[in-house]
């Protein structure tokens, strides 16, 4: 038999089998024991030249901001740039933590996600569970449809939408309380119905795609465990309870706790573009990526922004990491790394 | 049905009917709560397809008031700023699209391969960008001040083009690739190169594709980086653009083509949101399984 390298060497082009022919530099002879042969130094070199421009993108876009988070101790001006902007330690959290702001930030972004996290996870089981039983239908693509549109519809968009459900003068649901002879409500004027028009939006949005993937959770059930259960005359709803149900316990629990290490990030385009930026709404619609969108943009104050994206970065990574840990204990094939 | 009648059925028969009945609720509730999910989309096209006047009058319906195509005509008529808009979306989102596909599975096919020495630390370099990032404010602050990239069109490309969750996503699907292919490539000569764009891409359409639709889906939805680096008007992304009109009802009346004419603000604007959502809608649509797939493979494995 003939092995690989043998064929390498008759295969080869001549150029090629010419350079190899020719005594190495001292560089290459280096690489050339790290990396055994000529042959795989090249192969490794070819894809490590493949593998640099998205290197070089991710360098730029991702990791200079990272290492950019030091402006949060620092005093940042724009002509100093920041290598030449003073040190002030933790000068800028004490003001961002002596305001009433952080507390209603951190507030708004952590009840928000909790509801959704609740809300999508609930609905979306029942959805998946609902599709499951009739999955062989025609229908059920046309569901699958009506209810996974919404994902693909932008933030911007959405505002469209509740905009002509919510707006004062000529909005839907104020046409039916008209209707209905009772009092018209101001919606953009009342923050106490934000959480329940964010929960509602946020569900529209996002139940199509979670449903998806609980319902891929369901078809990979063992369907020899629902004949057993029907053998032993267990009912549908029994059926659900006793095996779809504890079958996906693993998913539900790991899902959920990826989406708690994420909890310390809102979805900036809901919060920002559905309460349309309005700051009577503030008190429930605030979120620490709207206040930092606004410190940074609109008021310019850049120190108090960089304190709170230093705040919401640093907790978030301590919050993904955690998660993580919990996940691989329970797991390790759920486990992000 | 009475306790007799259900006696006089044999146990079998009573549970086909159950079934039946089980599953008539399960379409009805599924076909209640898919075509809720339609209302606001209905809504938003009644009122664009309405009547001015009347829908100042009467307030927005569920189906049209008095049936008009007027304010598309009138989009279409003074078409400048949004036929604009359309060609910067719809260059970003093919540039981009292309290059990000490139640029990702070009990023994913050493991190898939086995004998790649430095497969190890390139796979935490890409993925640590899941775990930890700077933020809104270094971001900005590096793109406005030290890249220059500000009412640049490339600022709408380039920070999306290489994004670590596709990358993984593909990365997975190429290493399941048959190694025999490559190897046999290997043997008649092929260079790392040849073998990546001749053999890996064309095995990989799948994926290539669903990846592909979310770039497309991404690019074509996007406001974010308009809203943080684009303030020239000439290089408005429609999501964008569809933002800035509905902060400031006057910017389409502020658009010099537009003077002089009487303006179907209620109507218009949701024609507007229609014509933005409307392409992307009707990709999604045909595209849909893809989508699916993806969310499956992405969802449960990155």
């Amino acid at each position: 038999m003939i092995n690989e390298k043998q064929l390498d060497r008759q295969t080869a082009s001549p150029p090629s089998s010419s350079k190899s022919k020719q005594p190495a530099s001292a560089p290459a002879r280096i690489l050339g024991r790290l990396f055994g042969n000529e042959r795989e130094l090249k192969t490794n070199l070819s894809l490590l030249s493949m593998s640099l421009p998205g290197v070089v993108l991710l360098f730029i876009f991702a990791y200079l901001p990272m290492l950019g988070i030091v402006i949060a101790f620092k005093d940042y001006r724009f002509n100093l740039g920041i290598f030449g902007s003073e040190w002030v330690g933790f000068q800028n959290f004490r003001f961002l933590f002596g305001t009433d702001a952080a507390l209603r930030i951190t507030r708004n972004t952590l009840l928000m996600n909790i509801l959704f996290i609740g809300t999508i996870t609930v609905c979306a089981l029942v959805v998946a569970i609902l599709m499951n039983e009739v999955y062989r239908s025609r229908m059920s693509k046309y569901y699958q449809t009506m209810l996974f549109f919404p994902y693909f519809i932008s933030w911007v968009i959405v505002s469209y939408f509740v905009f002509a459900f919510l707006n004062g003068q000529t909005g839907l649901i104020n046409q039916w309380i008209d209707a209905l002879q009772i009092e018209r409500i101001a919606w953009y004027r009342s923050p106490e119905y934000w959480p329940a028009i964010l929960v509602l939006a946020n569900l529209w949005n996002g139940i199509g795609f979670s449903s998806i993937i609980y319902l891929a959770g369901i078809l990979g059930i063992s369907p020899e465990l629902y004949e057993a259960a029907k053998i032993d005359g267990a009912g549908k709803l029994q059926q659900i309870r006793h095996i779809t149900l504890p079958m996906l316990y693993p998913m539900i629990i790991i899902l959920t706790l990826l989406a708690i290490g994420r909890i310390f990030h809102a979805d900036f385009g809901l919060f920002f573009f559905l309460p349309r930026d309005n700051p009577l709404l503030y008190s429930t619609t605030d979120v620490i990526d709207t206040f930092v969108y606004r410190s940074l943009v609109e008021l310019g104050e850049i120190s108090m922004a960089a304190a709170a994206g230093f705040y919401q970065s640093f907790v978030g990574f301590l919050l993904v990491v955690g998660a993580n840990w919990v996940v691989r204990r329970f797991n390790e094939d759920y486990a992000l790394y | 049905m009475t306790v007799t009648t259900s006696r006089q059925q044999t146990p079998m028969n009573r549970y086909r009917l159950q079934a039946f009945l089980g599953r008539f609720a399960v379409h009805a509730v599924l076909t209640v709560v898919g075509l809720t999910c339609l209302i606001p989309l209905i809504l938003v096209v009644s009122i664009s397809l309405s009547d001015e006047l009347r829908l100042a009058k009467e307030g927005y319906q569920l189906l049209p008031v008095g049936f008009t195509t007027f304010a598309y005509e009138y989009i279409l008529q003074q078409p400048g700023q949004i036929l604009r808009s359309y060609g910067v979306t719809a260059f970003v989102t093919a540039f981009g699209t292309i290059a990000g596909l490139l640029v990702c599975s070009l990023l994913a096919w050493p991190l898939a391969r086995k004998d790649f020495r430095l497969r190890g630390p390139l796979s935490f370099y890409v993925f640590f960008t899941l775990l930890f990032n700077g933020g809104m404010v270094p971001f900005y602050i590096l793109v406005t001040r030290y890249l220059g990239l500000k009412d640049n069109i490339f600022v709408l490309i380039l920070p999306y083009m290489v994004t670590a969750w596709y990358v993984l996503i593909i990365r997975t699907s190429f290493a399941q690739l048959p190694t025999e292919l490559l190897d046999a490539a290997r043997i008649d000569g092929a260079g790392e190169w040849r073998i990546f764009f001749q053999i890996v891409v064309p095995l990989s359409k799948p994926v290539l594709a669903t990846i592909g639709l979310f770039f497309v889906l991404r690019y074509w939805n996007d406001w974010f980086l308009a809203l943080l680096f684009i303030d020239d008007s000439s290089m408005y992304p429609l999501q964008y653009l569809l933002y800035v009109l509905m902060a400031n009802i006057n910017f389409m009346a502020s658009n010099p083509q537009t003077t002089g004419m009487p303006i179907p603000t209620l109507s218009a604007r949701m024609a507007m949101a229609v014509l933005a959502f409307g392409p992307a809608l009707f990709s999604f649509l045909l595209l849909q399984k893809y989508f699916v797939r993806g969310i499956t493979i992405g969802g449960l494995k990155g």
